[in-house]
């Protein structure tokens, strides 16, 4: 075992520290803290600039393959970017789902043609992306969408409904799982294409959704007959369930601990509140406070013990467990955060409904054990493929 | 030996229920908090006057209907499950327990009368920064001033409907004591001079908080309720009314979400079945039925207690059901938007205003480890020796 970084490492990091402090307390001091799970609607037109400026500064796509024109950083380098943005408390990403989903999805399973047309402008910072999955009728049950895309001449026709979409009123482009193909219902998971659909055209409607932190992060997707290229699909016609649950498995876990240095902060505004208000010298939240920390240090370790898997590969048993960690554990660190405050955690920051950050943590939190596999279908996961249990009913 | 209610009170249940299913139960609670209101006026004429629910515990003599306690746990547990925007537990409770438990019988002829014919409601002003529920804490001075008067000065907070009522009871010390030491509580007329309120804008918008800061505001001595013969243990006497009800008002709330779990679990169809036949959503709303009906039978027999059992008794359940119904409440509004996955997350759907009611409820009158402490040493569990309250004995 060899647990710290080596000194090329730390070199990188003093480059990647040293580009974002001169930013960030430069020309776009304004944008730290910004954005972000839970605050997406702030200064949405800057954070759009600064993805150009981070695309200019070769920064997006560092995990890329060389081949598909990334950098081909190690995991290590990209662990260290991911905790450098956080540390700086850079911005909340508006190209993350671009960069992190997409673009590796077009790496892997995209043609060369593909890669050309997509990956620059992403890298560029000057697409924004959207994943367009879930529908009314199909959320942990993905397989179950209905939107249809057919084949008119060259065109691909989409009609349907997506939902939860977040960030689908800021896209250019989503990326839609859908029916290209009638198959019977036994074979569900047949007949589906992954394709790249242009936002901004008549035949999509877009609605932002009001969440309970009282903003709209997420969007009702309208398709009426949108139009885009039939060679816009990703993989085979028909193998789109493959490419999108391809999707889901290229996080490795990199930015998983840059997440952690913005929890740390966030739990280190809880620790400062506790040392200011007295609630420091409550047995149980002090107690409660050091869990907290414990849970935090043991996931980092766990992370660092995944990456050491390398890239490539089946994601080795204990990753499966990661994301029922995290949002467990954030979720009740919101909680924690609201017996802390005790009466005051109820006055927000302005009427009518302007949250203060532990607001948001606490209120937002509630969604990290629904979305990307809810809590429920994350232990039917690590049942079945970490245990290798007999798979339940579904 | 009989554990459950008369007829008579089922039927003043029944009526509460229909006046607030006739105003649209929750959807009232959201027209209140769009138009930034305080209560749900017609509705709270309606229960004040056409069912007595203003003077519900006010005895016959002061113009009441004399009823007692565990009427009330039956009314809040409905006003609870519409999350109700009425002045019940800030007026009705709160301050009548109050004066009844305080006041001369010429101060309860005074001031109760124009209480329970609901032309008037009271608030009880008892917290003050930070909400902390400990006696020692309270600042507010009550200092005699020529011609018989006292000058009241500082600052309370977390005042249920203060900014409404026209009538505040402010808990208030003399100047130079200590802990629980020459504590009174004061009637103050909604218009005096030098006295300011404002609502606060909280994250539980459903019920009405107030900051209410008092300037040398000059009341005449004898609106000290129950003259110098009263002080803290009345007023905590009164509290532990309000108390209960809360607890009761936790249950109706806990219900109507297990209730809304219940009712989506067999329509949602995920996987080409209810999501209510996956065992993980079987389990997690049986364990919220065990919590609900525990938390109510807890409710229901600390309102019994309120009435009939000895004041020793009293407090000790007070504690308990307290402590219980806060917790439950709120585990089980968190599930509720669990279990309704994306939707539940969603300012449209109802799970999000019981859950912060919930939250909310976890600090209004003391939080659950506020509560789970004084039982703590009651039971004769140590406490830090520089501690300024005393632990009381067994
Ligand atoms: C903030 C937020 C952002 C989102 N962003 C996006 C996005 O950008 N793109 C996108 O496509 N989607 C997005 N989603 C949607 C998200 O992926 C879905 O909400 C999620 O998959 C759950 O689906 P559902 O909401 O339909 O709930 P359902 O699937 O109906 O689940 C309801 C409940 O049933 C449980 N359940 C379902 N099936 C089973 C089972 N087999 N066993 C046990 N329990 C089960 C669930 O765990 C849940 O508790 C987002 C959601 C949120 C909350």
């Amino acid at each position: 075992m060899q647990l710290r970084f080596s000194a090329e490492d730390e070199a990188f990091r003093a480059e990647v520290r040293r580009w974002l402090d001169e930013r960030l307390h430069g020309d776009y001091r304004h944008l730290r803290g910004r954005g972000g799970p839970g605050r997406e609607h702030e200064m949405v037109e800057e954070r759009r600039a600064w993805e150009r400026v981070l695309g200019e500064a070769g920064w997006i796509g560092l995990g890329w393959p060389a081949a598909a024109g990334g950098k081909g950083a190690p995991l290590l380098r990209q662990v260290i970017f991911h905790e450098e943005y956080a540390r700086a408390r850079a911005p909340g990403r508006l190209g993350h789902i671009g960069e992190y989903l997409l673009a590796p999805t077009i790496a892997a399973l995209g043609t060369r043609a593909q890669q050309e047309k997509f990956l620059p402008p992403i890298a560029r910072g000057e697409q924004l992306w959207c994943q367009g999955y879930s529908e009314p009728g199909a959320g942990s049950d993905l397989a179950g969408v209905t939107t249809r895309a057919e084949l008119v001449g060259h065109t691909r026709r989409v009609t349907g409904q997506k939902i939860w979409t977040s960030h689908a009123h800021l896209a250019d482009w989503c990326f839609v799982l859908c029916r290209t193909s009638a198959s019977p219902a036994a074979k569900r998971h047949e007949g589906l294409s992954y394709l790249l659909v242009p936002m901004r055209q008549d035949g999509i409607t877009v609605r932002p959704i009001r969440q309970l932190t009282g903003t709209a992060e997420f969007c009702e997707v309208f398709f009426d007959g949108a139009r885009t290229p039939e060679d816009h699909v990703i993989g085979a016609v028909g193998q789109g369930w493959k490419v999108a649950m391809a999707t889901l498995s290229f996080e490795r876990g990199a930015s998983t601990l840059g997440q952690q240095i913005g929890f740390a902060a966030e739990l280190d505004a809880i620790i400062h509140a506790a040392r200011h208000n007295g609630a420091d010298r409550d047995p149980q939240l002090r107690q409660r406070i050091a869990d907290a920390w414990i849970g935090l240090r043991v996931m980092r370790w766990n992370a660092l013990r995944v990456l050491g898997h390398g890239e490539g590969g089946e994601l080795p048993r204990e990753a499966l467990g990661s994301k029922l960690s995290w949002s467990t554990w954030h979720r009740r660190l919101g909680e924690l955060a609201m017996d802390v405050l005790g009466a005051e955690a109820e006055i927000i920051a302005a009427a009518p409904y302007a949250l203060t950050p532990l607001q948001e943590t606490f209120l937002f939190s509630r969604a990290d054990t629904i979305y990307a596999g809810s809590s429920e279908i994350q232990k039917n996961i690590i049942a079945a493929r970490a245990l290798g249990l007999p798979r339940g009913p579904t | 030996m009989r554990f459950g209610f008369t007829e008579e009170q089922d039927e003043l249940r029944r009526s509460v229920r229909r006046v607030l299913d006739d105003a649209g139960g929750v959807a009232a609670a959201r027209r209140v908090m769009l138009a930034g209101g305080n209560h749900d006026t017609a509705t709270w004429q309606r229960l004040a006057r056409d069912l007595g629910l203003a003077g519900l515990v006010v005895p016959e003599r002061h113009g009441g209907a004399g009823l007692g306690w565990v009427e009330v746990i039956a009314v809040m547990e409905e006003l609870g499950r519409a999350l109700a925007c009425v002045p019940f537990l800030s007026s009705s409770v709160l301050s009548t327990a109050a004066i009844l438990a305080a006041g001369s019988d010429d101060q309860q002829q005074q001031i109760l009368p124009p209480l329970a014919r609901g032309d008037v409601t009271a608030a009880l002003a008892w917290l003050e920064i930070g909400g902390d529920p400990d006696p020692a804490t309270i600042t507010t001075t009550a200092r005699p001033a020529p011609g018989g008067h006292v000058l009241l000065d500082g600052k309370k907070r977390f005042v249920i409907d203060g900014a409404s009522a026209d009538l505040l009871l402010v808990v208030a010390r003399a100047p130079g004591t200590t802990g629980t030491d020459g504590l009174g509580l004061y009637e103050v007329p909604g218009g005096a001079s030098g006295l300011r309120r404002h609502r606060l804008p909280t994250m539980d918008a459903t019920r009405a908080l107030a900051e209410v800061v008092l300037a040398d505001v000059r009341v005449p001595e004898t609106s000290r309720l129950g003259g110098d013969a009263t002080g803290w243990p009345t007023i905590a006497r009164a509290l532990e009314r309000g108390q209960v009800a809360l607890a009761a008002e936790q249950v109706g709330a806990a219900q109507r979400c297990l209730d809304l779990g219940i009712e989506y679990a067999q329509v949602r169809h995920q996987f080409g079945r209810p999501i209510g036949s996956f065992q993980a959503i079987q389990h997690s709303l049986a364990e919220l039925f065990v919590m609900v009906e525990s938390a109510r039978s807890a409710a229901y027999y600390a309102g019994w207690a309120a009435e009939h059992a000895d004041p020793d008794e009293a407090t000790e359940t007070t504690a308990c059901a307290a402590a219980f119904c806060a917790d439950a409440c709120f585990h089980v509004a968190a599930e509720t938007i669990q279990v309704h996955g994306g939707i539940g997350f969603t300012w449209e759907h109802d799970a999000h205003l019981y859950f912060k009611r919930a939250r909310a409820g976890r600090t209004v009158l003391g939080s659950p480890s506020f509560h789970r402490e004084q039982l703590a040493r009651r039971l004769g569990l140590g406490v830090d020796p520089d501690e300024t309250t005393a632990p009381e004995a067994v």
